[in-house]
């Protein structure tokens, strides 16, 4: 265990934030203690990153203080952040893949030091201390679009040492790692908690970091809704607090046994993402497919789509081969795919509801090569009054719909094909817990009506509530087959962290 | 890694380039043996100074992420505004005054330009297709449409500065211009700011990822300006030697001109997306472009063929790059 | 009730404000030139004129509503022109009259769009299959194409065509100019295209969101390379009309009209992010810029001068419009 540190580094107290007319938090309290790692947890919508945003002083706090190392602020900017030591690393990393390790370590160090002339030697010598400080080895002189992205973590995590942050914020740090890189990721994050440097986690995924972690806060709906020693929690529990349900009972699955197979997937792979996948989903199953992020799972999901093309294996659907690597095909074949991201992969958010409803159907509505925009608005409008969208004005742009409306949109457009698989990957993420409830009884009526559906997710709950089989997948394979029935989250919980 | 090392050179565009340019070579000595002379050379590079200073500048634009195609406007209205208030107040100005009221014009426009994009926040190619328009339609508006050859005694001088001229053995003449040194200077100048300064990281940083960069602190919109003032700056001095040299000041050359350098500056290798551009890929740029512009018709294709050879060059020289980009992107997960 | 309410989203969209710009360009020039403005001469020869960069206008349009840009309009255009034209003189001669005259002036202009056809192709290839930046791609293939004009006419202006050739850009069929005709059924066409054909709707989608099209199974490809063959066969007309306007062609007329299209484009409220543009917006800032033009002409202001109204013009819109693009999301910018 690392040294716990009784001094407080950080403290908000009281934070609120309004926009407009929407509350992003609530009378949130948020505690940081020097060479601690507390994961801060919630689902997306939650208030987590706006919370973040305040700490790093890129937004300002409506309501509360924050208190560093005793001194109280009203608001931070990045500066004030920066000299007090609150380094952040975003997701997406924020590093220059044009320029060197070198010189993406060392670059706002040295922009600190107020230097007019580049030094060169200082940046090797800045950013070879910082990757000894957490003992790796990474060529100094490669551009970092070559590194792979467990190294361009690193990279950024240097960054921040080379700084002198005293808190290194990780936003959904684990979402682009294996299994293995997570491991290693852990090591150097106690390597940091010794220098006495804090670590928080930002995360709608945690089971993997809880057990380098001292304290736990979830955040829900902008509140606090639970915080307490790491050790006081798990994975069901840190989903129950998230979301704010129950573990939901697992439902009885459908006979499904008599059913004929719909798809047959055998010997799939893809070099560096899956291989030797086989498996079969009938008419009405609901199959899940669930682990770490890196396991695969999202490449398979976009393979059995089209959008990644495998190197060996095949897809047949119905008896008939659907073609790899070509998304026209596989729609034609009768596969749906609802992105993970709706925002950036699953709307057109500057264009109307009705359009990104109708917008896979532009081809059969047609008359003489016109399109017949009465039957198409007509079929849009019926599955918007189907899935419940609520929308006062179906020509208004998609953006403005809530993320629950938002998602049923994403799945209108595809159910209105009528397709024969339908692929879902993380179906309710970012969702109110309403409209979460709405698309499982969605998934459940699509099946009996005869579908066969993939959902892929790592929501335990979710994935035991709506399948009759969970495939875990790790390191790019099947690594065993769940029937929901006979399991629970906590050994779920168990398959995906181990 | 000796393996690795040689097939990413083989895929470097200098690379390329370099080799388009020895063949060239190879097949003009073919046809002309006398083709790789003295006097061959020192008139392509006399050639090369204008569009080599002007291709520094177009670099510096797009390795900071941005695209320019004002700068042969501000070229040319820098060199004419320069020469009639040399005429019309002080004939006998020194030239290298005539060189700094030029550069300083040219400054000055592109801190327009630098206006738009930074302070207003412009898409870069629409707002210097605009300014081209406008600096070239004041220029021929209120400054003048009458081509100068009466051009200040001093300019006229510089033309015939000569760091070097005689006659070679076999009886051609050679010469080489202090023009030349222009040449030199603003390229190590670049390559000093590039690369020795904050400023130029954070401009190869800006180029990389403007949202990163404004995370870390850098002075966005201070380099983003100092690029636009510079590019004029560059763009100004190019103008006046353009003048100078062709022993003219004509309000109408230059602009025309930009689709040359940007040539030249992507098949150096910089890229359109920012962050990438090398000196050393940009003069071998400017090179191939000289040499097809000045030479076509000594590997026999006629002289009516260049556009379509810049063109095909262009087109090639970016292509090749972006399919095998889109194609690598395909194989990945 | 239902009717201001009608009005009232109307005139918050940019259409409006741009019937607004262009009847009060026709009031101020008419103003600044009574007699000679409002002349039924001067209405007629702006009739004829503007269809000419219009037309251009309109094949930059739909390269922009894909969030890119079509930099070779004018070397398709006059590429197209010399062609058309070498087959008119070495076929048809200026003295060829009639039936024959004709003959050969629907085979050249069929030749035309075939030709404007296969540019747009080989530009929609550069960007769907190579993935070559818009930008870029036909900046290339525009130097290509214009090349190519001056490869075969060595610099100098093709002449010596059959008096039937005029009709396309000089004749009037009921008093309306043909010119003007053409470019009216090209605008319709256009707006049909973009409003209620499968195409034009998921070009508008992919110019939003790009990403969003990949997932919504859209055909990318096909998509882009439709797009641009569109620009192509639409510059091919431009070069036509210009063609017959000028009586010759020349690898390099009109050079100014690329900053016009583009300037029409976005004065016409096409977002040159992409995911938005209207014919109707397209078709008011033309005759904005005619007005605008002519009015100059009439005031004596020098050609210069109109460069430089232009490009401040097109300065101005966008610093105007920059607030309405923000809102369209995407950030990815046509640097």
């Amino acid at each position: 265990m690392s040294k716990i540190d009784d001094d407080t580094f950080i403290e908000m107290k009281g934070i609120g934030k309004k926009y407009g007319g929407v509350t992003a938090l609530d009378n949130v309290d948020f505690r940081v203690k020097t060479g601690e790692a507390i994961s801060l947890a919630g689902e997306n919508g939650s208030g987590k990153s706006t919370l973040i945003k305040i700490l790093v002083g890129v937004e300002q706090p409506t309501f509360g203080q924050i208190v560093i190392d005793g001194k109280s602020y009203s608001q931070l900017s990045p500066r004030l952040a920066a000299a007090n030591g609150i380094s952040v690393i975003f997701q997406d990393f924020s590093l220059f893949s044009n320029l060197t390790v070198a010189e993406n370590i060392a670059f706002a160090a040295q922009l600190s030091e107020k230097k007019r002339l580049f030094d060169r030697a200082a940046t090797l010598s800045i950013a070879q201390k910082a990757l000894d400080r957490i003992g790796v080895n990474i060529n100094l002189n490669s551009r970092v679009e070559t590194l792979p992205v467990a190294h361009k973590q690193l990279v950024a995590i240097c960054r921040g040492l080379a700084s002198n942050a005293r808190l290194i914020i990780m936003d959904e740090p684990t979402t682009a790692l294996t299994g293995r890189e997570v491991k290693a990721l852990l090591s150097i994050i106690r390597k940091l908690k010794d220098s006495g440097i804090a670590v928080v986690f930002v995360s709608h995924k945690l089971a993997e970091v809880l057990e380098v972690c001292e304290e736990v806060f979830v955040l829900r709906n902008g509140k606090n809704a639970a915080n307490g020693p790491a050790r006081d929690f798990d994975a069901a529990s840190l989903t129950k607090h998230m979301t704010g349900r129950d573990i939901s009972e697992a439902k009885p699955p459908l006979n499904i046994d008599k059913a004929k197979n719909l798809l047959v997937v055998d010997q799939l792979g893809k070099e560096g993402a899956f291989s030797d996948i086989n498996f079969k989903l009938k008419e009405g199953e609901v199959l899940g497919i669930s682990g770490v992020l890196g396991s695969g799972r999202t490449s398979l999901a976009k393979a059995l789509f089209g959008l990644v093309a495998p190197e060996k294996g095949r897809i047949t659907l119905s008896g008939n081969n659907v073609p790899l690597g070509n998304p026209i095909a596989a729609t034609q074949a009768g596969i749906g795919y609802v992105p993970e991201d709706r925002l950036t992969e699953g709307l057109f958010l500057t264009q109307s509801i009705i359009r990104n409803v109708s917008v896979s159907r532009f081809d059969d509505h047609q008359s003489g090569g016109f399109l017949n925009l009465t039957s198409l608005f007509d079929e849009a409008r019926g599955w918007i009054e189907k899935l419940r969208i609520k929308a006062a004005d179906c020509e208004a742009e998609v953006k403005s719909l809530s993320g629950g409306n938002q998602q049923r949109v994403a799945l209108a457009r595809w159910l209105s094909r009528a397709p024969k698989v339908l692929v879902l990957n993380g179906p309710s993420v970012g969702v109110d817990v309403g409209s979460k409830a709405d698309i499982h009884a969605i998934i459940r009526e699509l099946a009996e009506s005869g579908m066969g559906i993939i959902v892929i997710s790592d929501d335990l709950p979710e994935l035991l509530a709506t399948c009759g089989q969970i495939l875990m997948m790790k390191d790019g394979r099947i690594d065993s087959i769940v029937r929901a029935e006979e399991t629970n989250e906590i050994e779920l919980a168990a398959k995906l962290a181990s | 890694m000796k393996m690795f090392f040689l097939k990413s050179l083989a895929t470097k565009n200098e690379t390329l380039v370099a080799v388009v340019i020895i063949a060239f070579c190879i097949l003009a000595t073919f046809s002309d043996p006398l083709f790789l002379s003295v006097t061959t050379l020192t008139d392509l590079l006399r050639a090369s100074v204008v569009i080599g200073i002007l291709a520094v500048a177009a670099m510096m634009v797009l390795i900071s992420g941005g695209i320019d195609v004002s700068f042969t406007a501000i070229a040319v209205f820098a060199m004419y505004s320069t020469t009639v208030l040399t005429l019309g107040f002080m004939p006998d100005m020194p030239w290298y005054c005539i060189f700094a009221i030029s550069i300083g014009i040219g400054a000055f426009l592109g801190a327009i330009n630098g206006f738009f994009v930074v302070i207003c926040g412009l898409p870069t190619l629409i707002v210097t297709l605009g300014t081209l328009s406008v600096f070239r339609g004041f220029l021929l508006t209120f400054i003048g449409s009458q081509r100068i050859s009466a051009l200040p005694p001093e300019m006229r001088g510089f033309s015939r500065m000569m760091i070097a001229r005689g006659t070679t053995e076999a009886g051609s003449f050679y010469a080489i211009p202090w023009a030349v040194a222009a040449l030199v200077i603003v390229v190590l100048l670049t390559l000093f700011i590039l690369h020795k300064t904050m400023l130029g990281r954070s401009i190869f940083a800006i180029g990389g990822s403007l949202e990163s960069a404004r995370r870390i602190g850098i002075n966005v919109r201070g380099a983003q300006f100092f690029v636009y003032c510079y590019v004029g700056a560059l763009s100004g001095l190019a103008g006046i030697i353009h003048g100078a040299m062709g022993r003219m000041a004509d309000p109408f050359s230059l602009v025309g001109l930009e689709l040359s350098v940007i040539a030249a500056v992507v098949l150096g290798g910089a890229r359109l997306i920012g962050g990438y551009g090398t000196l050393t890929g940009t003069l071998l740029g400017v090179s191939l472009i000289v040499l097809v512009e000045n030479s076509l018709i000594v590997v026999g294709i006629p002289s009516t063929w260049q556009f379509v050879t810049i063109g095909l060059l262009i087109l090639l020289g970016t292509g090749l790059p972006a399919w095998q980009a889109k194609r690598a992107a395909a194989k990945s997960a | 009730m239902a009717l201001s309410l009608l009005t009232k989203q109307k005139s918050s969209t940019p259409e409006f404000r741009l019937a607004i710009i262009a009847i009060v360009v026709f009031l101020a020039m008419s103003l600044l030139s009574p007699d000679r403005f409002l002349s039924s001469q001067n209405i007629v020869s702006m009739a004829f004129q503007f269809p000419e960069f219009a037309i251009l206008a309109l094949a930059m349009t739909i390269a922009m509503m894909t969030g890119g840009i079509d930099l070779s309009v004018v070397g398709v255009a006059n590429l197209t022109a010399v062609i058309s034209a070498l087959i008119l003189v070495n076929f048809a001669g200026a003295d060829a009259t009639g039936a024959a005259a004709l003959l050969w002036l629907f085979a050249a202009s069929a030749s035309a769009i075939l030709v404007g056809a296969l540019a747009g192709l080989f530009n929609g290839i550069l960007v769907a299959r190579m993935g070559l930046p818009p930008i870029l791609a036909t900046l290339g293939s525009g130097l290509v194409f214009t090349g190519i004009a001056v490869a075969m006419t060595g610099g100098s202006a093709v002449m010596g065509f059959p008096d039937a050739v005029a009709w396309i850009g000089n004749a009037q069929i009921l008093l309306v100019p043909v010119p003007l005709i053409i470019f009216v059924l090209l605008a319709a066409a256009l707006h049909v295209i973009l409003t209620k054909t499968s195409f034009g709707l998921k070009a508008t989608m992919y110019g939003a969101n790009p990403l969003g099209a990949l997932f919504a199974a859209i055909d990318i490809n096909k998509l882009l390379i439709r797009v641009y063959v569109i620009s192509g066969v639409l510059s091919s007309i431009a070069g036509m009309v210009i063609m017959s306007r000028a009586n010759s062609a020349k690898a390099d007329y009109g050079s100014s009209y690329l900053l016009l299209a583009v300037l029409i484009a976005v004065l016409g409220g096409v977002n040159p992010y992409g995911g938005y543009g209207r014919v109707m917006g397209v078709v008011l800032a033309v005759l904005s810029m005619q007005f605008l033009s002519s009015g100059l002409n009439m005031l004596q202001v020098s050609n210069f001068a109109r460069e430089l109204i232009w490009g401040a013009l097109l300065i101005f819109v966008m610093v105007v419009n920059t607030t309405d693009w923000s809102r369209f999301g995407r950030a990815k910018s046509i640097h």
